[in-house]
């Protein structure tokens, strides 16, 4: 429908909307977190979650106990090498469509642990995120900021076309490569299907070397 | 209108049979029940398939590897407690309404209720004489 004519019959007091409208705007507000905190940013979460600051207004108050209940996954704090083959296996075992938040600057870079033999530097190599929030630990606000952004993206998602989401492309896998445990690292050491590493100086020169 | 149009009428909204008005709901209440349960069916049909996977499909849902089956099997030495249990539960159940009873029980009564305790009794001799009552 054309976006002028739908803003002149709101202003007649005539709602419009289509189905798929309708089913992202239910999704959007009734999203399941995956009850998991990892560290320090877990306490920050459960704050989120409790009275003062009170997710539930966003319908995302019921964190489960099973992966296969959750819609969202809160990876809250530091990845440890040990842990994230069991991040990636709690991921694989939510139904889509999924959503992940990589909260604090453990969760995306490693953070002030990025210098360490075993720390993850992101979860984003292994899982796609969706949305990350900076912070060492994000406060409960910066939380709740990354669930609106959340709530955007899951607004705008496509259920048909190119650009509908990846459960909804029948060849696309419904499961993440899941790292073993190698002789020093994890193996493999990132999936390259969901990330790659970024290149540094001119463009591309270390995606030749690599 | 007085009772006898209003039965009248009734009686034209429903036809000859008197259950039918009672089907009519029934089927009423099946189609606001089933009908949003289709729905919710045929919508996850086309926008959330079904994506299986060994991971997903695992028994265990921790994180960690399942390991061994979940088909397990229980000891069946496990009836002795199970034998223990009831003597006890259901003796106290009895017993009470026993006790509340008993000051206006005739003769008959208070020699049935004996009996039932003597064979529970007889119960938990067998039960101690068999060694169960040894803990550890």
């Amino acid at each position: 429908m054309d976006e002028g004519l739908r803003s002149e019959l709101r202003k007649q007091g005539i709602l419009t909307t289509t189905l798929e409208e309708l089913y992202n705007w239910g999704r959007k507000n009734s999203v399941w977190p995956l009850g998991f905190g990892l560290a320090c940013c877990a306490i920050e979460m459960i704050a989120t979650s409790m009275a003062r600051w009170d997710l539930a207004r966003f319908g995302a108050e019921v964190f489960r106990p099973s992966p296969r209940q959750a819609d969202l996954m809160i990876v809250a704090g530091t990845v440890t090498k040990k842990m994230a083959p069991q991040v990636v296996r709690l991921y694989n075992q939510m139904p889509e469509p999924k959503y992940v938040i990589a909260m604090g600057a453990c969760a995306i870079s490693g953070g002030p642990f990025k210098q360490g033999y075993n720390v993850l530097k992101g979860i984003d190599r292994y899982i796609p995120v969706d949305v990350h929030i900076p912070g060492c630990p994000p406060r409960p606000e910066a939380l709740l900021h990354a669930f609106m952004t959340l709530q955007r993206q899951i607004d705008e998602q496509a259920l048909t076309g190119a650009a509908r989401p990846r459960h909804l492309h029948a060849d696309a896998p419904s499961e993440f490569n899941v790292p073993e445990y190698g002789a020093h690292d994890l193996e493999p050491s990132s999936n390259a299907e969901v990330w790659r590493p970024p290149s540094v100086g001119e463009e591309g020169a270390l995606a030749k070397t690599a | 209108m007085n009772n006898v149009e209003a039965a009248k009428g009734y009686h034209l909204m429903t036809g000859s049979n008197p259950y039918l008005l009672i089907i009519l709901l029934i089927a009423g209440a099946l189609v606001f029940a089933l009908t949003p349960l289709a729905i919710a069916w045929i919508w996850s049909r086309k926008f959330s398939p079904p994506k299986p996977g060994a991971t997903k499909n695992a028994i265990y849902e921790c994180g960690l590897e399942s390991k061994g089956d979940a088909w397990i099997q229980f000891k069946s030495e496990y009836y002795l407690y199970a034998i223990m249990f009831l003597i006890f539960d259901v003796e106290a159940v009895f017993l009470l309404p026993f006790a509340v009873a008993f000051g206006g029980l005739p003769v008959g009564g208070a020699i049935a209720m004996m009996v039932f305790v003597l064979l529970l009794v007889e119960g938990l001799a067998w039960a101690w004489q068999k060694g169960v009552l040894k803990w550890g």
